[in-house]
Parts: structure tokens; sequence; C-alpha cells
């Protein structure tokens, strides 16, 4: 069942100099499963994945051929009936706690509003359900956290709830930009499992915008590599050596890896035509 | 071939925490010395406390044979240890030219005179042309802003570098630019290289031996063929290579 079509999508934004196209025609399908989406900064990934929330700011212009969720043309929707799908069924995991959450507001009444914006409850079930979610995000003390401010967390924490956040409104399409760069390694692999463990259990439709291949190759289905606001190819996640386009094998080969002896790097020879 | 920087029983507090706990480590001139460890494990403190920019409690650090001790640092220690940080949107002035912010070095030590010459060969040290001189941070990428970093530290000719985490701010293709030019000028002067990471791949790349740190001690260290193989003692050490492997379902 396909959850989300894009085609042709184009962002660009009029400055004094001329206009800049950050997203330059991209044109996707998905369904329930995990796409990823890899560039450097400056490809269009996250833009892509803000045009899709409604994010883009107001001096944006944004065309498409298509933009569709669950049968509703994003493109024509009203601001409001943008508004009654994000949080509710459309939600995005940003990429560092400590400026995405609100730093005056309990965690507890954080997660608590992304409900009651789109429910109405009585307020014994809410908060019920906010520490059911705190715990789904695998906190050991949802009670204590419920009432923490978000500087009282840790970083890996604080995402945790951002994920709680996120996922308590049952979403259908969850859109998660560069989730766990901000934090440590061993906390990353914490955070991807229990967000690969709810979109699994929840058979939510992902998409999860990286710059690391590798990582994102290896939690999602599919990924489309991009490069100056296009998709330069498509890849399936298990088949990642097959990757023709010299970016796409560029991107993977920079990275160092233990036990290998290269010196100095590959780096990227970028070539201007590939973004032709 | 001697130590250039050796430390001898560092402890650090931050009031009742105590950051840094009984630490000695030693680097010999022309090493590079990996600090790997989770956040909180007192990696970045170790730099900082050898730049002076956190003072210490208890034991010594011996900078090519001279002793210094607290924050104070002389005019000759900086010429000869310089830091790279993090984040190079914080560390560059965002209201100086790149021509003053590699100045400011230059004019510390009493070369000002020499900048003509000196501040477009730093710069094409780095890899960046003259273009960049009068620039200013908000004009150039963050991995640009990184080298121009680099070239501020560079422009003394110091013998230690200290690097913390000079990559993790930057996007993976970006970061092998960076680390290949690190690596170049580690060749081309003789650089000893203190490098903190959280990143095993990067660390094992760029040094050739590794201290892995945990709550303020250093639990381990190794050399980096061993880790690359799999050699280490301790769980810990295991926990960390495994989490640089990546992401699996069955973990």
């Amino acid at each position: 069942m396909t959850l989300l079509t894009v085609r042709n999508l184009r962002v660009s934004y009029p400055t004094r100099t001329g206009t800049v196209e950050a997203v330059r025609g991209i044109s996707f399908t998905l369904g329930r499963e995990r796409l990823g989406i890899v560039g450097e900064s400056g490809s269009g990934k996250s833009q892509t994945g803000r045009a899709i929330m409604g994010l883009t700011p107001p001096n944006a212009i944004i065309s498409a051929d298509r933009l569709e969720f669950g049968g509703i043309d994003l493109i024509h929707a009203t601001p409001a009936q943008r508004r009654a799908l994000r949080g509710n069924r459309v939600a995005m995991v940003l990429q560092d706690p400590k400026y995405s959450l609100n730093p005056v507001m309990t965690i507890g009444r954080q997660i608590a509003e992304t409900l009651l914006t789109h429910e109405r409850l009585p307020r014994a079930e809410v908060k019920a359900r906010v520490i059911a979610m705190l715990a789904a995000v695998r906190i050991s003390d949802p009670e204590r956290v419920h009432d923490l401010y978000p500087h009282e967390v840790s970083g890996g924490m604080g995402q945790r709830a951002m994920i709680a956040m996120m996922l308590i409104a049952r979403p259908e399409l969850l859109i998660a930009d560069e989730p766990t760069s901000a934090l440590d390694v061993t906390v990353q692999l914490e955070i991807l499992g229990i967000l690969d463990r709810l979109v699994a259990e929840r058979g939510m439709g992902l998409i999860f915008i990286s710059h690391d291949l590798r990582l994102v190759s290896s939690f999602c289905d599919r990924v489309l590599v991009m490069y100056a606001g296009r998709v330069v190819e498509e890849l399936d996640s298990g088949h990642l050596e097959q990757a023709r386009h010299p970016y796409a094998r560029g991107l993977l080969d920079c990275v160092p890896k233990l036990g290998q002896d290269r010196h100095p790097l590959p780096v990227l020879d970028r070539r201007p035509e590939w973004g032709a | 071939m001697t130590d250039i920087l050796a430390i001898d029983h560092l402890h650090v507090w931050f009031d009742d925490y105590h950051a840094l706990d009984d630490v000695s480590i030693a680097v010999a001139r022309g090493g590079a010395l990996g600090l790997v460890g989770e956040s909180g494990s007192g990696k970045s403190t170790l730099l900082r406390a050898v730049a002076g920019l956190v003072p210490s409690a208890a034991g010594t650090i011996g900078v090519a044979g001279g002793i210094v001790s607290g924050t104070k640092r002389g005019r000759d220690f900086y010429r000869r240890v310089q830091m790279v940080f993090q984040d190079p949107y914080g560390s560059l002035h965002p209201r100086q030219t790149v021509d003053r912010q590699l100045m400011e070095p230059l004019a510390i030590h009493g070369e000002a005179r020499d900048s003509e010459r000196r501040i477009p060969r730093a710069l094409d040290e780095v890899g960046l042309g003259a273009s960049f001189r009068f620039r200013y941070p908000h004009q150039m990428s963050g991995g640009q802003r990184q080298r121009v970093a680099i070239a501020r530290a560079l422009i003394v000719e110091p013998e230690i570098l200290l690097l913390d985490e000079p990559t993790s701010a930057l996007d993976a293709s970006v970061q092998a630019e960076v680390l290949n030019l690190l690596e170049q000028v580690r060749r081309d002067r003789g650089l000893t290289f203190v490098m903190v990471s959280h990143d095993l791949g990067v660390v094992t790349h760029m040094c050739e031996r590794l201290a892995v740190m945990r709550g303020g001690r250093v639990v381990e260290t190794l050399a980096a063929p061993d880790l690359a193989a799999g050699r280490v003692a301790e769980d810990y050490t295991r926990a960390l290579m495994r989490a640089s492997k990546g992401f699996s379902r069955v973990a």
C-alpha cells in the first residue's frame, strides 16, 4: 500500500542573488517500509523531509506534479489540514534534543501536548499514556522523567523523549532527520534499536535522513542517494557494493574503518556533471 | 625516542565531581595518541587540562621536559602546543576575517611583521586559496572553517597539536579531506598529535596508540593494530568496538 507519493518535487528559495534550488525534481513512493535518504550537507535531503512535513519557511517555493500522503494532496492542502496531519499522522524526529525540546516545559507536558492537540482525553488517561510511551522508549524510571525539564536529562534520554513525543499519537509516517548524529556512539545504537523496534511493531513508514550511508543502509530497506538536489542513485540496502554512481561509491569509501590501512583516505572528486 | 608529553597521576575535580582520576599517559615525539570513550569519560577534559583550560588538582603535566601546572601557561608553551576544537562554527570569531584570525597568533608571538608571507602560506598549506583570506566564517562551509582553525593552530609552528573531535561536526566526505590534511601536516612537520574522538575508525586511522577512557580513568592503552585485530582486554573497549560497527538488528 502506498503511503506517500512524491513526483517531481522542487523546493527553491528566491534570494537577492538569484534563485537557489535546494531540491530539483525528486520522485519516490513510500509504503510501510524504511527508506533512507543520504547525501552531504546541501544535497537537499533535509529540505525534502521538511517539504513533506510542511515545515518549509514561507518564502520558499514548492512545486510538485504530485505530493500525496494517504490520499491527501499536500500541495493544495490548507494550513489547517496540514496542522491536523502533523504530529497525528506524520511526525518528525529532529537532530539535536538540546534545541528541539522546549526548555521551559517538563518532558511529560511536552509529550502530552502532542496528544492533546489531536485528541480530547481525560487527564488521568493522558498521563497514563505518556508514561506508557516513555516506558516504550526504554526509559527505566518514566514517572520521574515525566516531571523533569529537558536540561535535567542527558542527550540520549532527551532523544528518547523526542521519539516518545513523535510516536504517542501513533503516526503512520515518521521522518527522522539525523536522529542520532548529536549522540555518542554507544547511545546511538540504543536509540536506533528503539526506533527500529517501534517502527516494526507499529507498522509505520519511515524516512531516515543521514549523511552516513553505511548507517542508513544497516537500518533501511532502500536508500536514495542525493546530490545537489537530485536523486543520483537508488540502492537496495543489502547490495551497497553494487552502487554504480561515483558519488555513492565515494560516500562508501571515504569513511575510515577498523582494520583497514588506507593512507591517504580516498576523497570525493565532485564533478559538476553529476548535478546536471 | 623521548616523550614530548608526559602526564603523571593527573587529577581534575569540578567541585565534587572527579572528572579525571589518576590519569597517566605519555606520548613520544612525533607520535600520535588517540583518546576514545563516551561523553563524560574525561577525554576532552584531559586535553583541556594539558592546554590549561581547566585546573588540575594534583599530578604533573610535562611538556618537552618542562613541567606546567595550574592553568597558567607561558607564551613559550603555546608556541609548542596548539589546539583544534570540535565545532568550527564556535571556535572562529564570527566578525573577524580569516586574515585577522590568523594574524592574532602571530601578533601574540611578536611576529606580525612577517604576516604578509606567513598568512598566505598557512592558507595554502591547509588547501585554501588566497581568495579565502578576507572571508568571514559565515561565508565558508564547515570543512573550510575547520581548515582555517587548523591553519590558525599551525601558523605558530607548534610541536604538539591537541585535536578535540576535529571532524565530528563534519560530513563523512568532508571528514576524509580533513583527516588527510592532518596526516599530511603531521608527516611534513613531524608533529605530535593527541586526538580525541568517539569514532574508533577515525582514531585507529590517525593514531598508532590508543587510550580508552571511562569515568575519568584510562582503562586500557593499546596499539592501533591490536584494536583492529580485536586483541583487547576490557569489555568496555569491546562494547565501543561493537558500537563503531554500526547498527545491526540482532544486537
